[in-house]
């Protein structure tokens, strides 16, 4: 029974490390770009998207700077003109959508985890899960090619006609994007298998942890709506190619059939985003409240509700677009159903936290973070749902903001809080606890300097997507691009304490946290076929009550 | 694997009445096509349903639903309901669009003659 | 959570342990048949959405363009379309067969079967092939490329979006067949190895569902192409 984590064990975490462990099983560059490893994978997928991060963040920098002053000038000089303007703010919401938050948590920390936490092996289709990673390889290399082929300046949405028309490199960023939905397919495709068959024994649909719950609905997403994606993308480069008449209004097609083809997959794709951040943030609160998870099935069937949900409300994007005024009242109607499965999940972290015994380590400091800024993005998002208010706020900073508040507000930050609650079960080492919290605060100072301020811009008219703007918005946009410097500073620590952790020897106990999962069953970083013995559930998840020591 | 039938021969023979049966939908599809149904929309009608049930003959017997566990089934209907969703949203709105045809609408461009040539027209 | 462990030695499902294609992931060889065949049906649920779109066009098209479309109806030849309807229905049904073959370890009449499937494929693109050249000539083309005279409504794009979707959606299809072509092969070919027996035979399953969602999307092309009108 050396494998079982009983409350009454007090050995955690003394367990003697084995010194063959994932990471260190095989060598050599052919081990890793050949491996069928989920952890593996996890990890390069890890390396590629914040990579992605990365660049789209740069891109958010410049973007910011531009906008520092009215004339664009930065000692003198114009930074950049009005047309590289375009390319850069298209470059940075098609990076950071299709390179960086789409695969994000699904294919790096869910990659990793979903196996280790229903524990298995593996996941059901290890091949498929290398060759998801290749797809995101191969998408991005088109990405990347598009840029020096002129790059594309129709913002991440690819509106037609002016997408069917323009002559810059759209074609390859479509089949960049078409490329990158197949590569989400498959991941999707092979969590719900390994979540229906792959369970160890004793573990039934309401013993998963609720993590798996939320990447399960995720790939119901990524497996029913990324096709149309994919066929959408088809038809455009069609239509540029050979003038189909599907899309351009010139040659007979219906641009706002285009939006319906786009918005079919990419509303469902908001939720392809954010339900794996709240995942990771129901996996957080009960770890650091040291109390059992209030309303599990409430928060299990919400995620599922999001998903199914998430599938009737696209047309909220077309509301000024020339949709009929039926449609949009009912696209309005089913919007505000959002609200009911997104509070269910936010009431219920709260009465989790509600008389427990909260730490406040790094990855708790994200959740708290996660909780606001996404409640701050959830209520925004009512008003545009809302007909008579969203005519006014349609294509202005408002919906910049509110987008940014759910996506970096709730996504990202719970996925760097997930990036710490996992660190040590990935690398085997902790990283600096007090640089963790300094740069946490800075997240969230710097974040919020930055798209608070837009929310005011967007209601005082400023629209999106402009280069010029009057003067009277300098201010806001000014205090604005100081923001996005905070928050930069704030990323920037990040990565260097958690690259300064990888130097030291591995000093990570199994369980430093004191979670009920089962992937701290196994060592940090875990041996190459996760576990020694099959683990077994016998109790229902989120079992605090009999304290389990903590990692002091 | 115990999702079958034990007796071959009895499922050969469902297998070959079924294609019996998509034989003569066939002919009765295209049969009916050949008939007015009072309008356009009840020739759509009576071919899509032929082809349904030709869909779900496959979809239960050569596909094996039938007898299959009911995860898989669960996932073919999925499918087709959310192509449905996705119809009915897009349908909704065309059909509540005024001028939804082309020739219909108020001329905010000038006529293709002027500004594109006719597409015949271009490749000569 | 408390926990225990199993021994996998012990397991009393293990029921295959010497199987040369059991994956060590999975405890038993049903469980690793199940896993599959939900992966392909979440693949052909995929299918069906990707189809579904260009349905979904097609049918706006068609609400755009009612007259032109009726119209371009016309130029195709239901009795070919009848012809590839039966040919493919037939293959589902030797595809089928093949399957049944194959677990009940009847080696040689799963080649068989699996060849007549590869044989109607071919019919299929064959007839195809004859449709599409008779079109070229024409000039019934997609987009910029039509080039057919004597239509009734002038100044309209209605005929060659028509033309578009007849060649976007037959083609996608047609580019189906083909893979369908390769992937019986290449299970003919390990069949004829003997590779198949009644405890192991989860590709031709898999190429069988394949094999008859191409024959299931051509039910609902069939109709919508060559008979409403």
């Amino acid at each position: 029974m050396a494998q079982a984590l009983t409350h009454s064990d007090p050995h955690i975490g003394d367990r003697p490390r084995p010194a063959k462990n994932y990471l260190n099983a095989t060598t050599g560059i052919w081990s890793w770009m050949s491996t069928v490893d989920h952890k593996r994978i996890g990890v390069m997928y890890l390396v590629a998207v914040l990579s992605a991060f990365f660049v789209g963040g740069m891109f958010a920098l410049l973007i910011r700077l531009t906008l520092l002053t009215p004339s664009h000038k930065l000692f003198g000089k114009v930074l950049i003109d009005a047309d590289a303007y375009n390319r850069v703010f298209t470059l940075h919401g098609a990076i950071m959508v299709f390179l960086f938050i789409i695969p994000s948590i699904p294919g790096s920390l869910a990659n990793f985890v979903l196996p280790l936490m229903l524990g298995a092996k593996d996941v059901a289709f290890p091949r498929l899960n290398l060759a998801s990673f290749y797809l995101w390889c191969g998408g991005a290399a088109l990405a990347v090619t598009s840029m020096i082929f002129g790059a594309v300046d129709t913002g991440w949405t690819f509106y037609t006609p002016y997408s069917t028309t323009t002559q810059n490199a759209v074609g390859l960023m479509t089949m960049a994007v078409f490329t990158l939905g197949f590569s989400s397919i498959f991941t999707g495709l092979n969590f719900i298998a390994t979540t229906h068959k792959l369970r160890a024994p004793g573990m039934g649909w309401f013993d998963m942890p609720l993590f798996v719950w939320g990447t399960y609905a995720t790939a119901i997403i990524q497996v029913l709506a990324t096709p149309v994606l994919g066929i959408t993308m088809v038809l455009l480069a069609l239509e540029r190619a050979f003038n189909i008449g599907i899309f351009d209004p010139k040659i007979g097609g219906d641009p706002v059939l285009f939006q319906h083809f786009f918005w079919f997959y990419s509303h469902p794709a908001v939720y392809i985003m954010i339900v794996p951040g709240m995942a990771i943030i129901s996996e957080i609160i009960p770890t650091f409240s040291r109390k059992t998870i209030f309303g599990y099935r409430a928060i299990a069937y919400s995620s599922v509700a999001l998903a199914l949900l998430g599938f009737l409300v696209w047309g909220h994007h077309m509301f000024v677009a020339g949709q009929s005024e039926l449609a949009t009242v009912i696209f309005s109607a089913l919007t505000f159903l959002v609200a009911i499965p997104s509070g269910v999940k936010l009431f219920n972290w709260l009465a989790t936290m509600y008389k427990g015994n909260i730490s406040l380590e790094t990855p708790m400091c994200y959740a708290i973070s996660f909780l606001l800024l996404f409640a701050i993005g959830g209520l925004t998002g009512i008003f545009l749902g809302a007909l008579s208010t969203d005519v006014h706020l349609t294509d202005t900073y408002f919906v910049v903001a509110h987008f940014h508040y759910v996506m970096m507000g709730g996504t990202v930050i719970a996925f760097i809080g997930g990036v710490h609650y996992w660190w040590p079960k990935i690398t085997g080492r902790m990283y600096n606890e007090k640089w963790g919290r300094i740069a946490c605060a800075l997240v969230f100072i710097g974040f919020n300097m930055t798209f608070l301020t837009q929310f005011f811009l967007g209601s005082k008219g400023m629209p999106r997507r402009y280069y010029n703007y009057l003067d009277q918005y300098q201010p806001l946009h000014a205090f604005s691009t100081f923001g996005s410097w905070v928050l930069g500073l704030g990323l920037f620590i990040v990565a260097a304490y958690l690259l300064a952790s990888l130097r030291k020897p591995m000093d990570a106990p199994d369980n430093p946290w004191g979670g009920t999962t089962m992937e701290w069953l196994t060592s940090s970083p875990p041996i190459e076929h996760n576990f020694e013995e099959q683990p077994v559930l016998e109790h229902e998840p989120y079992d605090y009550r009999p304290k389990v020591k903590k990692h002091a | 694997m115990s999702e079958h039938t034990h007796n071959p021969k009895a499922e050969a023979a469902l297998y070959l009445k079924t294609l019996i049966a998509l034989l003569i939908l066939t002919g009765i599809t295209v049969g009916a096509s050949y008939i007015h149904f009072g309008s356009g929309a009840a020739n759509v009608v009576v071919a899509l349903t032929i082809a349904t049930i030709k869909a779900t003959l496959v979809a239960l017997i050569f596909m094996h639903l039938l007898h299959d566990k009911p995860v898989n089934g669960l996932i073919a209907a999925a499918g087709f309901v959310f192509l449905g969703l996705f119809l009915m949203f897009t349908l909704i709105d065309f059909d509540s669009r005024q001028d939804y045809q082309p020739r219909n609408m108020p001329a905010v461009v000038a006529p293709p003659t002027s500004t594109a040539p006719a597409p015949a027209a271009e490749h000569k | 959570m408390s926990t225990s462990t199993v021994d996998l030695q012990h397991d009393p499902h293990g029921e295959h342990p010497d199987d040369p294609h059991h994956q060590h992931h999975f405890t038993t060889m049903e469980q690793q048949f199940d896993t599959s065949k939900i992966g392909m049906w979440l693949f052909l649920a995929t299918e069906v959405l990707l189809f579904g779109g260009l349905f979904v066009g097609f049918g706006m098209m068609q609400a755009r363009f009612p007259e032109e479309f009726k119209e371009a109806h016309e130029h195709l030849q239901r009795p070919l379309g009848a012809l590839n309807t039966v040919v493919l229905l037939f293959s589902s049904w030797t595809m089928v067969m093949g399957v049944l073959s194959a677990r009940t370890n009847q080696r040689k009449k799963l080649v068989i079967y699996l060849m007549i499937t590869i044989l109607c494929a071919c019919i299929f693109l064959g007839v195809k092939y004859f449709e599409y050249s008779h079109k070229i000539e024409e000039g019934l083309l997609p987009g910029h490329y039509y080039t057919h005279h004597g239509d009734k409504i002038p100044n309209t794009h209605g005929y060659a979006t028509f033309f578009s979707f007849y060649f976007m959606m037959t083609g996608l299809h047609g580019i189906h067949i083909l893979v369908g072509i390769g992937l019986l092969w290449w299970i003919a070919v390990r069949g004829n190895r003997g590779e198949f027996n009644s405890s192991y035979y989860t590709p031709v399953d898999l190429v069988g569902l394949y094999w008859h969602l191409v024959d299931l999307i051509w039910i609902y092309l069939f109709p919508l192409y060559y008979l409403i009108s």
